[in-house]
């Protein structure tokens, strides 16, 4: 390579020049989205100030941020219940629904007995399923976990089925050359397989799950998220209504993030096609 | 005591696939020969059921009729005694797997290999025969359809098998690395005395790779000929250019056109 020992004039200008555009890329990546709130927590103030809305209609973003501060043992107090909630289900819905695609995976007659049904079920909208789930288990934790686990198992169960059964033909046949058995190929193959597929699902699940505890504890409960946001509408409390809102999706944001840090873990390979 | 000798038995295999529409006779009345030691390639246009072929000496189908016999006995007691290595067009390596775990696999499942030679290879030695020394941490999306190619065959290999079945190993890869692959290929068979049974379309593979060429015909899959490649057993790519190669090659092509 004889390039590098050519002095070509400007080339040094140019990558340094080059460079720094990049680095302002990527400054401005950063910064952009952060203007991007500034501006809209800017414009809800105004709004609130210049249209003087009443404190019982809508709160402005300092009264919010003041309720966050002076009633966070509360707010926190009520997380904890929903957050349990949220996750129990979680975990209950996605495990049922992983061993489900398990059992149609290999059982293609069960898969065309009960996926029309399971079908037909998701179908009921949640607030129709948190009744009816709170007629049957009470006034306890369980509607809700019940409620969050029923709204993570259908996607999770139609995104496993899809990954257990999209495993590479040329790889299904080299495990029968190689006289694989049957548990063999579900651990080595389909269940690797079905890992990036799982995650989508879960990232999902992570979201819907807080929604259906939420949902669970609007209909006659006295804790939780779900619990307080009824409460302070009813008592005209905007600001407590919003900082309820707010901490109930820093918790859903945190989730999630959750989910994707330990898809970075456990999914190290690229897949084959990214979604 | 004929049949103990030969790698393959084939004879009058016929095979037919019934789907809702048609029947396919994929092969019909196919024999052939091929003995231990040996590399054979396949040759014919495709759907002329090359790949059907080897997947019944593979015990991945039923022949509809006739027999096959693999290593003096049926193909599936060959797969059981896992003595078939299969190398598949598209590598068919697990993506999250690295090289030398995917070289691991067949090890792994299927009770592992019944009787390992005390000498073989060791999966970072078989990665080193195949040129892909210092690749072993790498996964798949890391490695060029060659590299991927490669690791694929190191797979085949490293339960020692007594035969070598390959698909169209090289047929989606660039013309220069087919041509590499293809003289590394003689080199290893030369070095570890496998069988082969070569699966291609391609005139000057088949007779740059085989001892012999089965060429086969289509609708219906069938022999139309087999013949046996007098060029010397150290193979340079240059031997394509030798009137000998030429003449062997014309043949070939001359045969299958009528
Ligand atoms: N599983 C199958 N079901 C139905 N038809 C098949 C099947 N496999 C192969 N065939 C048919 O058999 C013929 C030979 O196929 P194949 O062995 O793949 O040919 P080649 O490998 O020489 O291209 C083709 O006509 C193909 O359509
Ligand atoms: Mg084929």
């Amino acid at each position: 390579m004889t390039d590098a020992a050519l002095p070509l004039p400007g080339v040094a200008e140019a990558e340094a020049a080059f460079r720094a555009d990049q680095a302002r890329e990527r400054m401005k990546r950063r910064l952009l989205p952060l203007a991007g709130i500034l501006g809209f927590l800017a414009l809800w103030a105004a709004l609130v100030y210049v249209l003087q809305v009443p404190p019982f209609i809508a709160p402005s973003p300092f009264a919010v941020a003041h309720r966050l501060v002076t009633d966070f043992p509360k707010l926190i107090s009520n997380l904890a219940p929903t957050a349990i909630e949220a996750i129990t289900g979680f975990l209950l819905g996605n495990i049922a629904a992983i061993v489900t695609a398990t059992v149609f995976v290999h059982k293609k007659s069960l898969e065309q007995a009960f996926f029309p049904v399971v079908v037909i079920l998701n179908t009921i909208p949640v607030v129709a399923k948190a009744p009816i789930l709170v007629l049957l288990l009470g006034n306890g934790m369980e509607p809700k976990i019940a409620i969050a686990a029923l709204i993570c198992f259908f996607p999770t169960l139609v995104n496993m089925v899809r990954g257990l059964e999209s495993v590479n033909p040329q790889a299904m046949e080299l495990m029968r050359v190689l006289s694989a058995s049957k548990t063999e190929i579900f651990f080595k193959l389909r269940l690797q397989n079905s890992l990036p597929y799982l995650f989508s699902a879960l990232k999902i699940a992570a979201s819907t799950a807080v929604i259906g505890a939420i949902v669970g504890e609007w209909i006659g409960s006295t804790v939780g998220i779900g619990a307080l946001i009824i409460q302070a509408m009813y008592a005209f409390d905007s600001a407590l209504l919003y900082a309820t809102v707010i901490v109930g999706s820093c918790f859903s944001v945190l989730f999630f993030l959750a989910i994707t840090l330990a898809e970075r873990l456990v999914v190290r390979w690229q897949p084959p096609a990214s979604h | 005591m004929h049949a103990m000798s030969s790698a393959v038995e084939c004879r009058n295999v016929t095979v037919r696939f019934v789907t809702e529409r048609r029947t396919v006779t994929a092969l019909e009345n196919v024999s052939f020969s091929l003995q231990r030691g040996g590399f054979l390639a396949l040759l014919g246009p495709s759907g002329c059921g090359k790949s059907t072929l080897l997947r019944v000496v593979a015990d991945l189908i039923q022949p509809t009729a006739g027999s096959m016999a693999v290593l003096g006995q049926t193909p599936e007691e060959a797969r059981r005694d896992r003595a078939l290595g299969f190398v598949f067009q598209d590598a068919a390596l697990l993506p999250w797997r690295t090289a030398i775990q995917n070289v691991q696999l067949p090890l792994e499942v299927g009770g592992g290999p019944k009787s390992l030679p005390a000498n073989a290879p060791t999966p970072r030695e078989l990665l080193k025969l195949v040129g892909l020394e210092g690749w072993e941490n790498s996964f798949p999306h890391e490695l060029s359809g060659g590299m991927r190619q490669r690791v694929s065959i190191a797979r085949a290999l490293v339960t020692s098998p007594r035969m070598l079945l390959m698909d169209e190993p090289f047929g989606a890869l660039d013309e220069f690395t087919r041509d590499r692959l293809n003289e590394e290929l003689r080199r290893i068979w030369q070095e570890t005395r496998t069988t082969i049974l070569f699966v291609t379309h391609s005139i000057y593979e088949s007779v740059f790779l085989g001892e012999s060429v089965l060429m086969l015909a289509a609708n219906p899959g069938r022999v139309r000929e087999q013949v046996n490649i007098d060029l010397p057993p150290d193979r340079t790519l240059a031997i394509r250019d030798t009137e000998t190669f030429v003449r062997v090659a014309a043949g070939l092509r001359k045969s299958l056109e009528h």
